[in-house]
């Protein structure tokens, strides 16, 4: 009797514990929401409350700018800082956290005059918030800084490698509102490198208050931008609050978003169709089923999915082995039925959603399709076989254990090996870290990638395959093209740059270096209440600031 | 008792000290790198990185330390979330997995001994054979698929619960009643085939001619002595629900434990890989000890140091 009492009594307990430690995001909360709205109904009338739901995938990786490597971080970053540049709502990078942007005629020193602006602790932000910020990266991660080297700030390559110390950066504050940052070489994309979080100030009187604490919390950061932060679950959620003392916050309408991280895809539209959010992404699976839905959308980004050949592959040595199997197969096909999710076929490197020259000369249109026949292709492949001395081939393709690069893999199998008689394709597929170790390793004949630019200017897509770049991975090497990427990089008089990598790209194509497949794109669909949400090709991500919430 | 104890406990820190050094050796196996970037990083990046975190030592180093840290209690920091602690972590997510456990394995174990017992009372009828086909439903039908429709047709079609998400208790109900199934339809089967075997002992049939009422003597005789089996399967089942399930988790987008530890080894985030196993396997263990122990209280004649004792 008495272990009965007992054992039900410490069930109890348990219970009460559990549901006591179980932290909910709180229905007070909620309701005090509910009475504002209220609120907002009676003084304005027909306005709907400003408050916008929405879902990412995974949780916040962190909040320090200079630790953020990550799509959903840059994200939240570049809603809750602001640098001397961001993105406007047509994705054309222009200035914010600065009013000013002096060049000096070698190109070298840039000096920003900053706009009045103030922390979101009433601190104003100064120009040595920056000088503090970009030193401080270096201090704290050094090597991790590739992308002060990229935008050739002054020393910052030979701080990486260690041999000058953080404070010889090329920035410096000289008074509270003008920063002059002093660059190793002319870099005509400056602007767009400025957009990503490391270049963000940093509130150097809080940082330092914080210590090692800074940026684990939502509380533990002050903010600059149109939003800050509110709540932070981790693994649960975020809540955005419009930041009252932002500079152009007279323009910001939305007054909160709320962030769930939620991970199943159907669960995600089951939310979306009982309206708990407003805007879901869709996977090819379920695009067909709301397809003809007035708010299905397809937004494009400017991801690329290609192949790439391995260059000492004693087959894909041959070039005309490699431009045979690129055009053996159908990249339509590919986008429409087995992709399904409104990615578009690629015949090229850089994609559509580049930029244009300031003269308005649009890449694509230049330089057009590099593409052929089937007839084409097994004319190539014969001639490859003929050189190389045999008449079959036997080629792995790489792929990632993922739904997607599986069923690209099969498709391409089933297509190139009728297409291209003598061919025969082994489709080998590894888990996503091991796929990009011998990705790396140039251990493959074939490996499907996909690239995410960090903007879309086309030098980003180009620069991947310079001789022993990064990204290159398949030791692709042409002195020519080396050359083009390089004067592209250092080229002031923007149309010549822009020649430039037009005639980069071609060069690539006559050497038929790699196997462009698709351009990347979501397909979303979007509560019709929700207007202005800005989606950029590259990153960030999305733009929060112009939405209002219309008619809900 | 006490002897059994101590020496119960002693092959238990033997088993996690085993467990420990076995996932530590295991996850070396693992290809890749724990840092979320690595397709941008260079090669020298990767091993500036190596640097910073140890992971450049030799394999003897990196483990002592890693021992050495357990001993004070220190899981270490993830790689992924940059400053958090595994500790940290767990602690968070283990709350939300355990609620829903724990409330799937009640309304379970309830609506399973109820089911069980009429089905053996009334054996052979129609309510025997309802309860078995229920049972049979439950056990076969993947947990998920109750969640997937549950969620559609409770939170979506008819919206009397949220489809998902945690802002409150209403947001626990349906996934404990995913979670309920697997154990209603287990305790259901095993109480019914325990209590027909039990119904026909001798000390049963003495008990009704002795003329105790016959709900007493299903509830003191026969249903105690059926719950014997029912405990032993029960101890692994409690654990993996109490610990959270991916599945579930993942559909009802619970915060939960089971989702991060697939998360975890996806990602190579090793720290906390090694912190989750080592958090189910304490808890496994114990759980086993505590099972062992309430075998004595159920039934006097199980005595664990040998029975020589009364």
């Amino acid at each position: 009797m008495n272990f009965k009492t007992l054992k039900s009594f410490f069930l109890l307990a348990l219970f009460a514990l559990l549901l006591a430690g179980c932290n909910f995001s709180g229905s007070s909360e909620e309701d005090s929401d509910d009475t504002d709205d209220s609120n907002q109904t009676n003084e304005t009338g027909t306005d709907s409350a400003q408050v916008l739901n929405l879902i990412e995938d995974d949780n916040i990786a962190t909040l320090d700018v200079m630790q953020a490597n990550d799509a959903i971080s840059n994200n939240v970053l570049s809603n809750t800082f602001e640098g001397l540049y961001s993105l406007d709502e047509n994705s054309e990078v222009v200035l914010t956290g600065a009013s000013e942007h002096d060049i000096s005629e070698d190109g070298l020193t840039h000096t920003f005059t900053l706009r009045d602006n103030v922390w979101s602790n009433g601190d104003p932000v100064t120009a040595n918030d920056y000088e503090f910020a970009w030193k401080r990266t270096f201090r704290e991660t050094g090597f991790y800084a590739y992308q002060f080297v990229n935008a050739k700030i002054l020393n910052a390559e030979s701080i990486s490698k260690g041999e000058t110390s953080p404070d010889e950066l090329g920035v410096k504050a000289i008074d509270d509102k003008t920063l002059v940052v002093t660059l190793a070489d002319v870099n005509p994309i400056l602007p767009d490198l400025l957009l990503f979080s490391p270049f963000f100030p940093v509130n150097q009187a809080f940082v330092e208050s914080q210590g090692e604490n800074y940026g684990l919390e939502f509380d533990q950061v002050v903010y600059n931008g149109p939003f800050i932060l509110t709540d932070w679950k981790h693994d649960q959620g975020w809540t955005y609050k419009k930041n009252p003392d932002y500079w152009g916050s007279d323009s910001v309408k939305l007054e909160e978003i709320n962030v769930s991280v939620v991970k199943e895809e159907s669960t995600t539209i089951n939310l979306y169709d009982t309206k708990k959010v407003d805007r879901v992404e869709l996977s090819s699976a379920s695009v067909d089923s709301y397809k003809d839905d007035p708010n299905f959308n397809v937004e494009n980004r400017g991801t690329l999915g290609f192949l790439r050949f391995n260059h000492n592959n004693e087959f894909l040595k041959n070039e005309n082995i490699r431009r045979a199997i690129d055009m053996a197969w159908d990249k339509e096909g590919l986008t429409n039925v087995i992709l399904n999710n409104g990615s578009a076929p690629s015949y090229f490197l850089v994609p559509e959603s580049a930029t244009s020259s300031p003269a308005g000369k649009n890449f694509r249109e230049t330089n057009g399709d590099f593409t052929g026949t089937f007839d084409e292709a097994k004319e190539f492949f014969n001639k490859g076989l003929e050189e190389i001395g045999t008449d079959s081939i036997e080629l792995s393709i790489l792929a990632a254990d993922a739904t997607d690069s599986r069923a690209i893999a099969e498709y391409f199998k089933s297509q190139v090996e009728v297409n291209l008689p003598g061919l025969s394709i082994e489709i080998s597929v590894q888990p996503f870290q091991r796929r990009l170790e011998l990705e790396k390793a140039i251990d493959y004949d074939i490996s499907i990638s996909t690239y995410v630019p960090l903007n879309t200017d086309p030098i980003s897509y180009l620069e991947m395959f310079v001789t022993k770049g990064n990204f290159n991975r398949m030791d692709y090497s042409n002195p020519q093209y080396d050359e083009l990427v390089l004067k592209a990089k250092g080229e002031i008089d923007l149309e010549k740059r822009y020649e430039y990598m037009l005639e980069a790209e071609k060069i690539l194509f006559d050497d038929a270096a790699i196997g462009p497949m698709y351009q990347g794109a979501v397909s979303v669909i979007q509560q019709p209440y929700v207007k202005g949400f800005v989606s950029h090709p590259a990153l960030p991500e999305y733009g929060y600031r112009w939405i209002t919430i219309e008619g809900k | 008792m006490g002897r059994y104890i101590l020496t119960r406990l002693a092959y238990m820190a033997t088993a996690l000290f085993i467990i420990i050094s076995l996932t530590f050796l295991l996850m070396q196996l693992l290809p890749g790198t724990p840092y979320s970037n690595a397709d941008e990083l260079t090669d020298t990046q990767i091993q500036q990185l190596n640097q910073k975190y140890g992971l450049d030592k030799p394999l003897a180093i990196q483990y002592a330390k890693y021992i050495g840290n357990l001993l004070q209690g220190d899981l270490g920091d993830s790689y992924k979330y940059e400053g958090r602690s595994v500790n940290q972590i767990i602690g968070e997510r283990i709350g939300p997995s355990a609620l829903i456990g724990m409330q799937g394995l009640i309304i379970g174990t309830i609506i399973g001994l109820i089911l069980g017992v009429i089905s053996a009372i009334r054996h052979n009828t129609i309510f025997d054979y309802g309860a078995v086909f229920l049972a049979v439903l439950g056990m076969s039908i993947p947990s998920f698929v109750f969640a997937a429709l549950l969620q559609y047709y409770i939170g979506v079609k008819l919206g009397w619960l949220p489809p998902a998400l945690w802002d409150g208790y209403q947001n626990t109900i349906l996934p404990s009643i995913a979670l309920s199934v697997l154990v209603m339809a287990t305790v259901a089967r095993y109480i019914r085939t325990e209590m027909l075997e039990v119904l026909g002992y001798d000390y049963v049939i003495t008990a009704k001619a002795k003329g105790i009422s016959s709900s007493a003597v299903i509830i003191k005789h026969v249903v105690r002595n059926s719950l014997i089996p029912v405990l032993t399967m029960m101890a692994p089942l409690v654990v993996s629900i109490i610990t959270g399930t991916l599945v579930i988790e993942k559909i009802f987008a619970v915060p939960g434990i089971g989702e991060q530890f697939t998360n975890s080894i996806l990602i190579n985030d090793y720290s906390v890989i090694m912190g989750i196993t080592l958090f189910y396997s304490v808890i496994f263990i114990a759980v086993i000890f505590i099972v062992d122990l309430l075998y004595g209280v159920l039934d006097p004649r199980i005595r664990l140091d040998g029975g020589v004792k009364q």
